[in-house]
């Protein structure tokens, strides 16, 4: 990776704390020692299932999960702040910075409020715009980069469909000028025909604006076209690290080769049962020793099972956390 | 193969504070024993509610069309299953010939009782086993679905089970009671996607097996090309192409279909950009007259598409759509 | 529901008609949804015209409902209907007979009744009568209806001679004044009592909730009794009253607590909160723009509901004794004095102010019911 890394981790843990009564010890690590680096102006693919750690991961970032160990930063050029130890200062001046956008179109706009005023709730919390005038002006502009002409601003969500309230969520996203976004499933709950559309319209703000993706997903295939680099993550850790091509050319991992043949492919005669995984995903207050992925995994070996494996480099930028990829090629 | 079910011009309307809004227009469809059907479409295109009808089981606002017959081929006859009224005989249809399965596992499991309970209560009422043979059927089925220790796990609770799971035993409580129809309503869409592939194998396993029908709605046509024989695309209430699933994936006829194929993004080619349909679902209460896809459709010739509802064309024996595109004489050619 | 799709040849009202639903706000919305319930709709004229009578009762009634407005020839008497017509022909001024009295020796020198039905004493309006305040505010001596001689009782009198139909529109007021300062009470502690439980949950939710439920379990009548012991004499019907009804108002608000509690639990979770956190809005702007508003509604709802709880509680209290006393007219009070047989034999009028508060708690029935109906039109299943 050659560019310069708007947000960088190392070993970044996040971890709750579980059972009964408030003085448990025991904690369910969500994220496990995960090292990754975005690249300002890229979009980045963070792919898993269901206990994976990813929504966990960019909420960590956003400073809404707690850190529990490993360090994270947040550098842009102007300013540079240490994501784990962050003072009330500087966090006001980061959430400028960095958003989120909402999976669920439905519950993320609030039904009593105007779709102006939803837009300009973060002008008007961060105190950005200083009066009416300013905050509309604001408003209307991003608005209209999404597509939502002036007739919408006065109306309430429940006058719009799924698609149209993503754009609003979009709009408010992205109302303050952040350089880095958090889309947290955004396409998910969108019909296809309305997911390329709003796929389209990201692609075409981050060129215009100059922002940068964290775009977490479960659909491979949305993440393929979209994202210039992809990150696989399998119970909180990260299984495998690569520029976009590279992963969907020659998968390493067995799970990163697994969820390929899993995704249904458009070609009727295409029936890729070969690399079924067996099991179901384990729970995450029980994970397994040694690799988290031996349990389901058709190569695990006894080294698998006892050792966790490190991010070995396949290529520059591909990196890759599998005792056996060399072999299994 | 014997028909299975005949459905013949569905119209169903329902009675809502703004009016009679059309839910399905004209819907006519056939499935045969050990035939899967992928019913595909957007929101708001109907294909919940068509198979909710096949059961009778529509809200109690809901209008058919005059014209509109669900017939029911069973082992007792032809039972024409929308002048059902009685609980007593839609007992035989619902459970019993035709079971449905639901996007979400915990809307058939109530979460108080336990899974046994609940699958034994079924088989008793559709069959005149006792307590005994009932359960003796029920681990058997969960058994067969891929449930591991299923004599232990049939006397848990629904929330004890992972997602995987509880649509597994989902499955095995609808096919207990060995009906002919199975109807999947997005049984797949809350999984994720390596649970899913297990799942989708299972079914058609199953169907194989028991030789049961199965009419699978989704909106993914992955899944569709995978697991169905035949495709039926619904718009708006109207089933506006259907055929083989290879015909209607490779060549697709209707606008809306290839669509809806352009904007999928595709990991065969990573470089195509994504093409959305244009414009928005238009509401129910705001049904463009003629074609409903007018108003979005790229491939509009004149008047004809605003102003007459197209019939319908078969382009080939098992292939038809509804298009202007295709009538009779103006065959337009590269379609 | 696509704002963009509108075909361009629509008619303007069906745009308008669109136009006006999308820039509806909620309150907007439920109210819209509310209107089309024919039984609220009913409901809530019925309230509003039995608001009115109370708010204008020293207007409306002919006399004074306390002792100074008795009339004393007149104890236990048989509610006068005016007519229009009687055997000397019609009129269209409605009138009563007179009914006179006399005590001779004829009569053992006891007061004999006789209806004399050619002296007819006509129903004038707006009379001189006795001195009122209007709202309290303005002092005023006119009163809507009276009778050129004589007194006019459209409900009969109680055994002291208080008129009836005076003492039912007054006591209307003083339910709906009870009613009103209960519920108030009751909604401000809820409000924070149940909003601090919701809003931080964890420990502090979970010991304010053991204070609720103690709270609860309190048995209103033994309490009420040994409160009634407790006031003392001295204290003028004013004070009692206001003192009853902040009881009542401690009394009821741990229910409306919960509610308000489950009310905050749920919006405090979702999303579009989160976002608002996410932008690092203070705990003072996520309540007040997105907690509050969103159970406005609901709580409006919860208000009108319980208001005929206090009504029926103080009504309760008051006809066993614990609760308010003569001279501050209520039903409770009114209906003191109808347990005894001679009053359900022979003086059956007693029992007319029932039939209004039996339509005021239904009123405020239908009215809480049609509102959260307006409110949550999803809760509601039809089979």
């Amino acid at each position: 990776m050659s560019g310069k890394a708007l947000i960088s981790t190392e070993g970044l843990s996040v971890g709750y704390r579980v059972g009964k009564g408030p003085f448990s010890k025991s904690v369910l690590k969500a994220v496990d020692n995960v090292s990754i680096k975005i690249e300002k102006r890229s979009f980045f693919g963070l792919v898993g299932e269901s206990g994976s750690g990813k929504t966990t991961l960019g909420r960590a970032l956003l400073n809404a999960a707690p850190i529990t160990s490993g360090s994270a930063r947040y550098d842009d050029g102007e300013v540079s702040y240490n994501l784990t130890d962050i003072d009330k200062a500087q966090l006001a001046d980061y959430r400028k910075r960095a958003q989120l956008i909402f999976q669920d179109p439905y519950a993320a706009l609030s039904p009593r409020m105007t779709v102006r005023d939803i837009i300009a709730e973060p002008l008007e919390v961060m105190k950005i715009t200083s009066g009416r005038a300013e905050t509309d002006e604001r408003v209307r502009e991003i608005a209209a980069r999404c597509r939502l002409n002036l007739e919408h601003l006065r109306r309430f969500p429940h006058a719009f469909s799924g698609g149209q309230r993503q754009r609003i969520s979009i709009a408010r996203a992205l109302v303050a000028r952040p350089q880095f976004i958090v889309a947290d499933e955004s396409v998910a709950a969108l019909d296809v025909s309305i997911q390329a559309d709003v796929l389209n319209l990201l692609k075409s703000l981050q060129a215009d604006m100059g922002l940068t993706f964290l775009f977490i997903s479960h659909d491979l295939s949305v993440v393929a076209h979209t994202c210039d680099y992809v990150a696989v993550m399998y119970l909180g850790r990260l299984v495998e690290t690569a520029p976009t091509r590279q992963l969907f050319a020659a998968p390493k991992h067995p799970y990163t080769k697994a969820l390929f043949s899993a995704i249904p492919s458009l070609d009727p005669d295409d029936q890729g049962r070969a690399q079924r995984l067996e099991g179901e995903i384990p729970s995450p207050t029980n994970q397994p020793t040694g690799c988290k992925f031996h349990t389901r995994c058709p190569h695990a070996t006894d080294l698998c099972r006892s050792q966790e494996p490190v991010m070995e480099a396949v290529q520059p930028a591909h990196e890759v956390a599998c005792h056996r990829w060399r072999e299994l090629a | 193969m014997p028909s299975l079910i005949d459905v013949e011009n569905l119209t169903l309307k329902f009675r809502t504070d703004e009016g009679l809004v059309t839910a399905v227009e004209n819907v006519s469809f056939s499935l045969q024993s050990g035939e899967i059907m992928g019913l595909v479409g957007e929101s708001g295109s109907g294909k919940s509610v068509t198979a909710k009808a096949l059961m009778h089981l529509n809200a109690s606002n809901s209008v058919y069309g005059e014209e509109s017959r669900i017939t029911l081929h069973t082992d007792g006859g032809p039972v024409d299953v929308l002048s059902l009224k009685n609980a007593a005989d839609l007992k035989v249809v619902r459970g019993g010939a035709i079971s449905m399965i639901f996007q979400e596992p915990m809307a058939s499991f109530a979460p108080s009782i336990r899974i046994g309970t609940q699958m034994v209560e079924q088989l008793q009422l559709h069959s005149d086993k006792s307590k005994a043979q009932a359960r003796e059927i029920a681990v058997e089925m969960l058994d067969r679905v891929g449930i591991s220790d299923p004599s232990t796990r049939i006397d848990q609770y629904a929330f004890e089970l992972s997602g995987g799971m509880r649509q597994r035993a989902m499955i095995a409580m609808a096919l207990s009671t060995k009906p002919r129809l199975l109807i999947a309503d997005e049984p797949t869409t809350a999984l994720d996607v390596t649970i899913q592939a297990q799942v989708l194998d299972l079914m058609k396993d199953l169907v194989k097996e028991f030789g049961m029908g199965i009419i699978f709605i989704t909106h993914d046509l992955g899944v569709v090309a995978q697991t169905a024989d035949k495709v039926s695309v619904m718009y708006l209430g109207k089933l506006i192409e259907e055929g083989p699933v290879r015909e209607v994936i490779r060549g697709a006829k209707h606008p809306y279909t290839r669509g809806l194929l352009a904007a999928l993004p595709r990991l065969d080619d990573l470089d195509a950009p994504l093409t959305p349909v244009p414009g928005d679902i238009p509401s129910p209460l705001e049904r463009p007259g003629g074609c409903v896809f007018n108003t979005r459709c790229g491939d509009v010739i004149g008047d004809a598409c605003t102003a007459t509802v197209p019939l319908e064309q078969w382009v080939d024996p098992t292939h038809r759509v509804s298009c202007h595109l295709y009538d009779g004489k103006r065959k337009s050619g590269g379609a | 529901m696509s704002a963009n799709s509108t075909p361009i040849s629509d008619p303007p009202e069906n745009l308008r008609a669109r136009e006006a639903y999308f820039t509806a706000s909620q309150h907007q919305l439920i109210w819209a949804r509310f209107k089309k319930q024919r039984a609220a709709l009913v409901a809530a004229m019925v309230l509003v015209v039995l608001i009115i009578a109370g708010l204008f009762a020293p207007f409306l009634s002919p006399y004074d409902p306390t002792m100074a407005g008795r009339n004393k020839d007149y104890l236990n008497g048989a509610p006068n209907v005016p007519m229009f017509c009687d055997k000397n022909g019609c009129s269209v001024r409605p009138f009563l007979h007179t009914i006179e009295r006399e005590r001779s020796i004829k009569t053992n020198f006891r007061w004999v009744e006789k209806i004399n039905d050619d002296k007819r004493r006509y129903v004038q309006f707006f009379v001189t009568g006795s001195e009122f305040r209007l709202l309290g505010l303005v002092p005023m001596k006119t009163h809507l209806f009276g009778v050129d001689e004589g007194r006019i009782h459209l409900f009969g009198t109680d055994a002291s001679g208080k008129d009836i139909f005076s003492r039912t529109l007054h006591a209307i007021w003083t339910s709906l004044q009870v009613g009103t300062i209960g519920v108030l009470i009751s909604f401000v502690l809820a409000l924070i009592i149940g909003g601090v439980s919701g809003y931080y949950g964890g420990v502090i939710d979970s010991t304010l909730q053991m204070l609720t439920d103690a709270v609860r379990t309190v048995p209103t009548i033994p309490l009420f009794m040994a409160i009634a012991a407790f006031i003392p004499q001295e204290w003028t019907s004013e004070m009692r009253f206001f003192f009853i009804s902040t009881v009542l108002g401690f009394i009821y608000w741990p229910t409306l607590a919960r509610r308000v509690r489950t009310h905050l639990l749920s919006e405090r979770h979702q999303e579009y909160v989160l976002a608002a956190q996410l932008c690092g809005a203070s705990s003072g702007h996520v309540i007040r723009r997105h907690l509050l508003p969103s159970f406005t509604s609901y709580i409006i709802v919860d208000l009108v509901i319980t208001f005929p709880y206090m009504v029926l509680l103080e009504t309760a209290l008051s006809f066993i004794g614990l609760g308010l006393t003569d001279p501050v007219n209520s039903l409770g009070v009114m209906l003191q004095n109808v347990t005894s047989a001679d009053v359900l034999l022979n003086y059956q009028w007693y029992f007319i102010p029932v039939i209004f508060f039996i339509t005021l708690v239904m009123a405020f029935v239908f009215v809480g019911d049609g509102l959260s109906k307006a409110a949550n039109p999803y809760a509601d299943t039809n089979k």
